[in-house]
C-alpha cells in the first residue's frame, strides 16, 4: 500500500495526519495534485490498483477501508455548528467498502485472474473526462496553486474558481480551495460556494459515483 | 506546468506529459509531431492539444494535460515520484514487482 496526501499545504498540512496513523508504508505528499493532472482523481479517498509490472489495473475510484463511525450527539453538539452540520450530512453519503474490500481481496488472491482487474482498454474507459475544458481546468488549478505558493492567495482565488467553473465535477479542486479560505470549508467571501452547499445541491447519495465492480 | 515564456521547451515537459522536443518535432514513443519552427509552446499545445492559460498579471502561463478524451492515455502508470512527509522522493516505480493499492487522501 501506498498513500498520497492531496495537500497544497505539503507536510505542514498532512504531515501530523501520517504521524498520528503511524503508518509503516510509504506515505507521500502530492503538494501539485499530480495524481489529479497524471490519474484523474477528482475526490478523495480514491484507490487505484498497480499491478506487479506497473500496469494499472483499475483507475482511480471511490476507495473506502471500513465505513466512518456514525458520530454521536455529544460529540456534535461539542463541534462548530457548521462541522456538525457538515457531519450530519457525511452520514448520507453512499459508500461501499464491505464490496470494495471484496473486489481487493479478490485481486491480491487470483491477480490478472481476477473478475476485478480490468483490461488496459477498460481501464483508459474509466479513467474520467478530459477534454479541453478539464485540460484548461488543470492549468487553472495549477496557477492557483502557484499564486498560493508564492504568497498572493487573492490572484489564486481567481484562478481555483476558474478551475471549479471548467472542471465542477472535480471535489479536489473545491475542497482544496475551500479548505485555505476556512479549514472547515464553510460560506466565505472568496467562493460561491461551499462544501455543504454543493453536497446537499448535488445530493449527498451521487457525492461518490457508484462503484462498478 | 508553469512556464514564463514561450520560446522554448519546458524543462519539465517530458517527465510531466510523456513528450520529449526533438529535431524532427514533439515525439512520443514511436509517434512524432511535427512542429513550426522556431519552438512556439503555442504551437505545442494547439498540435499536442494541450490548453495553455495565460496570466497577464503575473506573466505566467499554465500548459495543462493532454485533452486527449479521458484522463488515462494508457493503462501504464507513469513515472510518479513524490516526496515522504520528510521530503525524500520516493518513486513509485520501485514497488515493480509487487501489487499495489494507492490511496490518495487529503487532510481538509
Amino acid at each position: 500500500m501506498v498513500t498520497v496526501a492531496l495537500d497544497t499545504g505539503g507536510a505542514d498540512a498532512a504531515g501530523p495526519w501520517i504521524d498520528r496513523a503511524k503508518a509503516t508504508h510509504p506515505s507521500l505528499i502530492d503538494t501539485a495534485h499530480v495524481l489529479d493532472e497524471l490519474l484523474g482523481v477528482v475526490n478523495v479517498p480514491s484507490g487505484v490498483w498497480i499491478d506487479e509490472h506497473g500496469m494499472i489495473v483499475r483507475p482511480p475510484e471511490p476507495a473506502f477501508p471500513w465505513r466512518p463511525r456514525q458520530p454521536s450527539e455529544e460529540l456534535l453538539s461539542q463541534l462548530p455548528p457548521i462541522a456538525a452540520e457538515q457531519l450530519r450530512e457525511a452520514q448520507k453519503i453512499q459508500i461501499e467498502p464491505e464490496r470494495y474490500l471484496e473486489a481487493l481481496r479478490d485481486w491480491v488472491r487470483n491477480g490478472e485472474r481476477s473478475r476485478y482487474a480490468l483490461s488496459a482498454e477498460d481501464v483508459v474507459a474509466r479513467s474520467g473526462k478530459r477534454d479541453l475544458a478539464r485540460s484548461q481546468a488543470a492549468a487553472s488549478f495549477e496557477l492557483a496553486q502557484h499564486l498560493q505558493r508564492a504568497g498572493d492567495a487573492d490572484d489564486a482565488v481567481r484562478w481555483f474558481r476558474e478551475a471549479h467553473r471548467l472542471a465542477p465535477e472535480n471535489w479536489t479542486y473545491k475542497r482544496q480551495a475551500w479548505s485555505l479560505a476556512d479549514p472547515l470549508q464553510g460560506p466565505t467571501d472568496s467562493y460561491e460556494s461551499d462544501w455543504l452547499t454543493e453536497v446537499r445541491k448535488l445530493g449527498p447519495e451521487k457525492y461518490y459515483p457508484a462503484v462498478e465492480l | 506546468m508553469i512556464v514564463d515564456r514561450l520560446d522554448q521547451p519546458p524543462e519539465e515537459l517530458e517527465q510531466r506529459t510523456g513528450w520529449s522536443i526533438k529535431p524532427e518535432g514533439a515525439c512520443r514513443g514511436e509517434v512524432c509531431v511535427p512542429l513550426a519552427s522556431p519552438f512556439d509552446l503555442n504551437d505545442v499545445a494547439k498540435r499536442l492539444r494541450m490548453a495553455l492559460v495565460r496570466d497577464e498579471a503575473h506573466a505566467l502561463w499554465a500548459l495543462g494535460p493532454e485533452a486527449s478524451g479521458h484522463s488515462l492515455t494508457s493503462a501504464a502508470l507513469p513515472d510518479i515520484a513524490l516526496p515522504d512527509r520528510n521530503g525524500r522522493d520516493f518513486e513509485l516505480r520501485s514497488l515493480r514487482g509487487t501489487k499495489v493499492i494507492m490511496v490518495a487522501w487529503a487532510s481538509w
